[in-house]
Order: C-alpha cells, then structure tokens, then sequence
C-alpha cells in the first residue's frame, strides 16, 4: 500500500511545486523537464536501463550459462577465442564465463536493492508516521530504538545479525533492510511534524477523517519527496552492502554469481588474473554510480529547495 | 553550557541501555543452546553441562542475567575469548590502536584533501575543476571499497612492487614494548627504516578508508560554501570593498564550515564499516578484522564484547561532535 501511495504521489507532488495542476501527463511532463536538465541523471537513467534489461534477458544474452565450468579454459584472458566459443571478459579459476556470470549477477543485485529499499521503506515510514502522528510514548518508545539501531555501525549490524541468521542471500538483505529503515523513519517523522498542523490536515479532520486515513491519505503524500531522495540513496547503498556482506562470506554462498561473492572467490587470484577481479567490481561502480547520479536528478526535479545546491 | 551538555549525555543514557539489551540480547537468539555457544567445549557430560549452566547464569530468571551481564560490563568484564582464552577487553584494547592509527591517518587524507577541494569547486562553480572534482566525488561515494582496494593492491604491489601487500610492519622490526602505534612506535625505537617500512604499509589502507569520507566531505564542503556564498552578510562584505581572499576566509569558510564538522563527525559510525573491509583486505590487524574473524570462528563473547564497545565508541564521538556543534554555534546551544 505504501508503495502505491509513493507512486501516485510523485505525481501529486509535482503538482504542488507547479501553479497549474494539470494532468498527470503534464506533471510527469514538467517533472521530466527538470529531471533531463541534470545531463548526467539522463546519461545515467540509460546506463541503468540497459543493467536493468541486461538482468532481465540475461538468459538470452549470455553465451554460458553462469555455472558452466570449461575444464579445459581455466583463467583464460578476456578476448580469448576457445574451442567453446569467445570469452569477451575471460573465464574465473573453475573455466565459468565472467560476462555471463555478470549479467546473470545483474539480476541479484538490482532484486537485492529493490527487495531492501520496499522493505526498509514500507517498516520505516509506517513507524515514522505513528511515531509523528501520536506522539507522547508512542514517539518515544519508536524513536529511542531507531536511535540504538542508528548507534551501530551500519555493515557491523548487518554482520551480526546475519550471524544471528546464517548467512545466504536473503538474510543478508533482511539484515539491510533492518539497518537501513530508522533512516526513514526519521524522515518521515520530521515530515509528519512538518504538516500534521497545517491547516489542511485540521479540516480533513475536521471533516471526519480517522487516524489512518489522515495518516497514509492526507498526510504521507505530502511527505515523499525527502523518502524518494533516500530511497534512491538506500538503493544504491543496499547493492554495496549486499555485495560487501557477500565479499565477506556472509551473503551469497557461491556457486551463486552474485558480484561480491565473484569478488571474494577471485580474492586469492588477484596477482595472477587481473580480469577476475576487475569486471565484477567494475559492474557494482557502474550500476551503484548510475543510481546515485539518477538520484541527484530526482532530488533536483522533486525538491525545488535543494535544487542546483 | 554546563546544562548543555548535561542534556545531551542524559539524553544518551536510553540509547546506552538499549546497546547493552542488543549485546546482551544477541547470544540468546542466536541459533543453538547459548551455554554451549557461549561455553565452546565440545562433547559435555551431562554434570559439566549444569555445571557450566549455572557457572554462564543460565539458569537464572532473565532479567537477572541481564542485571548481572550489566554489571561486569560497567567493571570492564567482557567475558573471555573462546579462541585465545584471554579477557575480550584486553583482546579489543591490544587491537584497538591499530583500528584507531587507520582512521586517523584516513580522516586526516580526507579533511586535507576533502575540504579545500569542495572550497574551490565552490568559488568556481561550474568550471572544470568543480564539474571534474564534483564528478570523482560522486564516483568515489559510489566505490565499492573492498574493490578499490584490490585495484589498488593488483597496481601498487603487483605491478610497481610499490607498497608490501598486507600488514603493518615489515618482519624486521619488532617492538616488545610497543604502544601498538606503529608509527609512534617506529619513531620511538629509532631503528633505522622502521618508520618508512610502517608508512609504507598505511598508506594503501588509509587512502582505501579515506575514499568515501573524503567525497562526502568534499561534496558537502561544497554545498555548505555555495548556501553561505550567497547569504547576505557575504554580499555585504564584498560591496564593501573587501577583498575577495577575506570575504571567503573569514566570512564564509568559518560559517561553511558548522555542518562541514557535523559531517566529518557522522563520518566516524562510517568508518567503523568500512575498516571491517579495509581491514579484512590488507590483513590489517584491527578491531574489523577481529569482529569479522570472530564471527566466522563464532567467537561469541568476542562478538558481544566488540558489539558493545564500537556502539559506544562510536556514541561518545557524536556526543563530542554535539559538543563542539554547540560551542561553534552558539545558537544550538541556547535552543
């Protein structure tokens, strides 16, 4: 549910930084033409369509599949010509194909940073929108626990906690999503405090509306333009981490080819290959580069008061 | 100012408490029996079990482990470590100075270099200075450092045989009675070449660590410095006729440089993350590394103890950060 609210609001908020409302066609129109002003957030929304797509029709990309092993290729330079084909980025120390395993890869990464961000976001903006909204002990008891979560060093509570779960893939991104959703849940609250006592939520009150219909209808919509920055930021963030908890053993488990756990398994070749540690690396910079410079663009078309800073 | 600060260290005293619940929680959800976790024999009598059970307070109601749990803490006792068998306290504080010379020397590349960078991207915004730096910037907040790191190895040791690969000292040189400072160390003993061997070894880390605080700081000096450039106390000051070295020396750097401080100070929680990385890369033997081997050899009074210690390490130096925010400003103080 939130995340619908989050969609239709973008929308909604155009409509407030403009003096004509208009259709939803001219809000998205208006929000492109600041988005496509920031160069670099055009280039980087390409960049990121095609990670996208390449994770989508990886199957049909790829020339390998991403486990196959090729004995008799093992740390074979990129460019090599095989018995088995063109190997484009080389092959690892077990004969896998590097580019497949990367756009396979692709799928992992950008499922990891979605997975973490909805999660992180729908727990954190719903206990940041109680937390405004009540106030009293309810905002103290949310807010104090957010403060002891926010006092550990974010990868260190990832460790432990999938440490506490095993590590895998999935535990490692609820692990994130643990981490990362005070950071909304702050936001959310101060946006809350912001509005709830302006004059539109009084009459919305007034007019009858309950406690969840003010809160998620009313009053969150008019919230997101700090949570869509974030979310972007923990987007890119999250694909780190993930890939961090990965290169430390504690996300992925190989044979999977997640790019930090390609990356950790490549560790012990790093003198004798070069190209097994540089394509898997390069990949996490490109994509987590191109979310944050979207980022930049999406703060610069949302938040009129940040915009050009 | 004194019922400042008392304020602020009152307001911590929740957040301490729910650290010390989180430590001391974390054994008990842990899967597995936590007497034999947190006792790590193997193949215990029946009799050796009750025996540890009541020697770990296990079989104590909760809130009474609790209590007691908090009470060694508050007398330095963090258990024993199930490798080395040693006081976890004493484990953290012999690799503490590692951790501590790492980020100090990383903070240090970061400010030097950080600061002025966003300084003069600012002053000429939109130039290629400020469009190149700006752009790294965003490229090195986006690093995957453990990565970087590697790329740096791979250069510098691989190719150039530049820099050794890991460690902190070269085998040659031995301090027994160190104070764990390499670089103090070094210079204390006098030997000769000590000092360029325990550099020598830093300064691929400290710049791996420095990466993301310094394009945060520069980014932010930069976005400060832009807000203050156009305040219009600034713009008072030039249409005076001061010289635009001062206007930007004493009017706007010292204003800029209020949430420039509080960043460098939110810096502090980040590179505690990422010395787990850059430490586990170069072999550096720091607080990171130990965390990431305990947990993998499933050291869990280490874990604990660490848990415990970094949260609040990492609190007091946002308590200090608070601190210094109010005697800068002086008008948080007064709020």
């Amino acid at each position: 549910m939130v995340l619908s609210i989050l969609v239709s609001g973008i929308g909604d908020m155009m409509a407030d930084t403009t003096l004509t409302p208009g259709t939803r066609r001219a809000q998205l129109a208006e929000f492109w033409f600041y988005f496509s002003e920031n160069r670099g957030a055009v280039i980087a929304l390409v960049v990121f369509s095609l990670v996208l797509l390449a994770a989508i029709a990886a199957p049909m990309l790829a020339a390998h599949g991403p486990d196959v092993q090729f004995r008799d290729a093992l740390l074979a330079k990129p460019m090599t010509d095989t018995a088995h084909g063109h190997f484009w980025l080389g092959t690892d120390a077990v004969g896998r194909d590097i580019l497949s395993r990367l756009l396979f890869g692709a799928r992992y990464s950008l499922f990891v940073g979605f997975f973490v961000v909805v999660l992180a976001l729908s727990v954190g903006v719903i206990l940041g929108l109680l937390a405004g909204w009540f106030g009293g002990w309810v905002d103290t008891v949310i807010m104090r626990v957010m403060d002891v979560i926010l006092a550990f060093p974010s990868l260190l509570l990832a460790l432990v906690f999938v440490a506490i779960l095993g590590p895998g893939l999935i535990n490692a991104m609820i692990a994130i999503a643990v981490v990362y959703q005070p950071h909304f849940a702050r936001l959310t609250r101060a946006a809350v405090l912001g509005e709830k006592n302006k004059d539109y939520v009084m009459a919305a009150q007034v007019a009858g509306a309950g406690n969840m219909r003010l809160m998620f209808r009313t009053v969150l919509p008019n919230c997101l333009a700090p949570l869509i920055v974030q979310g972007t930021m923990s987007f890119s963030n999250a694909i780190l981490d993930v890939a961090a908890l990965g290169f430390l053993g504690m996300g992925a488990q190989p044979p999977t080819p997640e790019w930090g756990t390609m990356l950790s398994e490549a560790r012990e070749f790093i003198l004798r290959a070069w190209w097994v540690v540089t394509f898997p690396g390069l990949a996490i910079l490109i994509t987590v580069l191109a979310i944050n410079l979207m980022g930049d663009g999406l703060r610069d078309a949302l938040d009129p008061k940040l915009k050009r800073s | 100012m004194i019922k400042f600060i008392l304020g602020k260290i009152l307001w911590l005293i929740p957040t301490l408490i729910g650290i010390t619940i989180v430590a001391f929680g974390f054994v008990r959800v842990l899967p597995g029996d936590p007497v034999l976790l947190m006792a790590g024999e193997r193949g215990l009598s029946p009799e050796r079990y009750a025996e540890l059970t009541h020697q770990l307070g296990f079989d104590r109601p909760i809130w009474v482990q609790y209590g007691e749990f908090v009470w060694r803490v508050l007398h330095g006792d963090l258990g024993d470590s199930l490798v080395t068998h040693r006081p976890v306290l004493h484990e953290f504080l012999t690799l503490f100075p590692a951790t501590l010379e790492l980020g100090f020397c990383a903070m240090f590349i970061a400010i030097v270099i950080g600061v002025p960078v966003g300084v003069i991207a600012a002053i000429k915004r939109g130039s290629w200075f400020d469009q190149v730096s700006m752009t790294t910037a965003l490229v090195g907040y986006s690093m995957p450092i453990f990565w970087w790191g590697l790329l740096l190895i791979i250069l510098f040791s691989g190719v150039l045989h530049w820099t050794p690969v890991s460690g902190r000292i070269s085998l040659m040189y031995y301090f027994p009675n160190g104070t764990n400072f390499m670089i103090w160390d070094a210079i204390a003993s006098g030997q000769k070449g000590a000092l360029a061997s325990a550099l020598s070894h830093l300064v691929l880390p400290a710049i791996v660590l420095a990466t993301i605080p310094l394009a945060v700081i520069a980014r932010q000096t930069r976005s400060a410095m832009l807000e203050v450039l156009g305040e219009d106390y600034v713009r008072t000051a030039r249409a005076k006729g001061m010289p635009p070295r001062r206007v930007i020396g004493i009017h706007a750097l010292r204003n800029a440089m209020i949430p420039v401080i509080t960043t460098i100070g939110l810096q502090v929680g980040m590179l505690m993350a990422g010395a787990i990385l850059t430490e586990t890369i170069f072999s550096w033997p720091g607080i990171g590394k130990w965390m990431v081997d305990s947990i993998s050899r499933r050291d869990y009074p280490s874990v604990q103890g660490g848990l415990l210690m970094i949260a609040v390490i990492v609190m007091v130096v946002n308590l200090i950060v608070d601190l210094l925010y109010g005697l800068i400003n002086p008008r948080i103080r007064h709020r």
